[in-house]
């Protein structure tokens, strides 16, 4: 994380190569080649969204939050009561969730500026709790607890029906990721990215050499905001189904625990985690429903006390100069 | 007044709860996010104690500070020892791990409904005072009185000894303190297990009031760290008074407003940290 990277090769990292091209070709194939599972691709697309939008904050600019969760489940909740209500189009839902949650990111970056380590995990999780609250307590537009029911979606573009086995939300859901993947990629690896990782590095010596500092943390938290609202979105869309779980505690931690799985700082660290967690999770859930909640414990416990760093993928990865 | 009152037993029950937290942030500037898993230990062994051998209430609570002081003693030599120099993410990471474990663990181990704990019969009651203005459950009152007592105990060993005066060294500075020839590991040690001891008395304290389940830790470490975010972590007092704040407004909230619910609580703890990142009450020129 530390090795000095010239400008040129801080460009050429981003560029794309073949052997991500079919990588991503394999994902798009996976809902064709065993529509059994497209359902499980659908949602590693979404949580891989998510893992991704925490990135850009948590990997990239370093801000320490547990309440990512508050921006997926605004977008879901926003989506969901668009689609209830004005319009069944999933597109315009999806872009109804991600403006939401930019405007509410925005307003939250107010609240990340300043403070130390515990005084950002504190706010960000006042704020996930706070929503939570709000959707629970509002249960005339909401449906509290029992969660918002009865969204029915029209075909994606007007030409593709949701069906039963989730081939279209799979394929739906992993277009939106590869869009937002490229633009994510996009903003990491301009000059402005660039001095996001500054910021992260050393406040200070970035704040010394001109760049704005809370000028940056709030533009990157406005930015992951709109692209979680746009995971919340695609969740609530792929569902027809909102509840009140999509703000909880649980799901910002286990976003957190996939980039930690796949390597913070590193886009691709969010994908592949989230495909490992859920296959995991998925594994240890079907073994003991009740208590996997010990053994992801475990495994965060000892992944912790080994070093994450020599764990990480990411470092593999960078060894051969590729990293993304 | 009745409103006034239980709010303050609220309050003195979170000071107990999350002093622990405080000096443990304060001093090795560490994030930790399992500290009502010691709590909630307390709470069961009073709970096991009471139901299975039949021990007096009062008798439990020691024995619920002393379990979950050598649990947090040995834990801290075992696990927490060698993150205390990792980044303040893996901390987080680590003792919500943690966290999570203890919550499946009693949840296998005891079940998941909520427990019980009968309390004697001189504890029951309930004293009303000027034609019913203040009405005090006599175990709140109980709580208040004990919880007094040990925050002038702490109050006391913090400001009066010399075990109190090298911990202020080392929060202050534990580089130096080192240099000076205290032994800022031990201290630390103690420290920790005393504060999850106190964790422990405050679950077993608690258990009546706050309702005792396996999802306790994960439940209340939002207000564990909202006393400590707010409070500072260079002093007793501004804990207390922190804790007492949070008291009052939950109670006080959930009274006039039942609405709304908690939303208050979170509500002000952001807008207090907006005001001040820092803290409430913060000693100047602490870091």
């Amino acid at each position: 994380m530390s090795t000095p990277v010239s400008p040129s090769d801080w460009r050429a990292a981003g560029r794309w190569r073949w052997p991500e091209g079919l990588l991503w070709l394999l994902a798009f194939a996976l809902p064709a080649l065993w529509p059994g599972h497209a359902l499980i691709v659908n949602e590693i697309a979404i949580v891989a969204l998510f893992a991704v939008s925490l990135d850009l904050v948590l990997g990239y600019t370093g801000i320490v939050t547990l309440g990512h969760a508050a921006f997926l489940g605004f977008g879901a909740y926003c989506a969901a009561l668009f689609a209830k209500h004005i319009h069944p189009d999933p597109v315009l839902g999806l872009a109804v969730g991600v403006v939401a949650a930019t405007l509410l990111g925005a307003l939250c970056s107010l609240t990340i500026l300043r403070g130390s380590d515990l005084t950002r995990l504190m706010v960000t999780l006042g704020v996930a709790l706070l929503l939570l609250e709000l959707a629970n307590k509002l249960d005339g537009l909401t449906g509290g607890s029992d969660g918002l029911q009865g969204v029915v979606m029209g075909p994606v573009l007007g030409r593709f029906e949701f069906d039963l086995y989730g081939q279209t939300a799979a394929w739906y859901s992993l277009s939106v990721l590869l869009l937002l993947f490229a633009l994510a990629r996009r903003w990491v690896h301009s000059p402005w990215g660039a001095t996001l990782m500054a910021v992260r590095d050393n406040p200070l010596r970035a704040a010394a050499i001109g760049i704005s500092v809370p000028q940056r943390l709030a533009a990157v938290y406005t930015l992951a905001a709109g692209v979680a609202g746009a995971a919340g979105a695609l969740l609530a869309q792929t569902t027809g189904f909102a509840s009140l779980d999509v703000f909880a505690l649980e799901r910002s931690a286990d976003a957190v625990l996939m980039l930690v799985i796949g390597g913070v700082g590193w886009l691709y660290g969010g994908v592949l985690g989230a495909v490992v967690f859920k296959l995991l999770h998925d594994l240890i859930s079907a073994w003991t429903p009740q208590y996997w909640t010990f053994w992801m414990g475990l495994f965060l416990v000892v992944l912790m006390l080994v070093g994450r760093e020599r764990l990480s993928p990411a470092r593999w990865w960078r060894a051969r100069g590729e990293g993304a | 007044m009745t409103l006034l009152f239980d709010g303050i037993a609220y309050g003195m029950l979170l000071f107990i709860l999350a002093v622990g937290l405080s000096v443990t942030m304060g001093l090795m500037n560490f994030i930790n996010l399992a500290h009502g898993a010691f709590a909630m230990v307390g709470g069961y062994i009073t709970v096991v104690l009471m139901q299975r051998w039949d021990l007096p209430f009062l008798l439990c609570l020691p024995v619920a500070f002393a379990g979950a002081a050598l649990l947090g003693a040995a834990l801290e030599r075992t696990l927490y020892r060698p993150m205390y120099r990792k980044p303040h993410l893996d901390q987080v990471l680590f003792s919500i791990g943690l966290a999570f474990m203890a919550v499946a663990a009693v949840d296998y181990a005891m079940g998941s409904q909520q427990q019980i704990i009968q309390l004697p019969e001189w504890l029951r009651g309930r004293t009303e005072l000027w034609d019913g203005a203040l009405g005090m459950g006599h175990y709140r009152l109980f709580i208040i009185v004990v919880c007094a007592l040990l925050t002038l105990v702490l109050q006391w060993v913090l400001t009066r000894t010399r075990f109190g005066s090298r911990l202020r060294a080392s929060v202050d500075d534990a580089r130096v303190a080192a240099g000076l020839g205290i032994p800022v590991n031990r201290v630390f040690a103690l420290t920790f297990a005393v504060g999850s001891g106190l964790a422990g008395l405050g679950g077993a304290l608690g258990a009546e009031v706050l309702g005792l389940d396996p999802t306790f830790p994960l439940k209340f470490m939002v207000y564990f760290l909202i006393v400590v975010a707010v409070g500072g972590t260079s002093s007793v007092t501004g804990p207390l008074l922190a804790a007492l704040l949070l008291g009052l407004a939950d109670v006080a909230g959930k009274y006039y407003v039942p609405k709304l619910g908690a939303f208050i609580v979170y509500a002000l703890m952001i807008a207090l940290l907006m005001w001040r990142p820092q803290g409430l009450f913060v000693r100047k020129g602490a870091r």
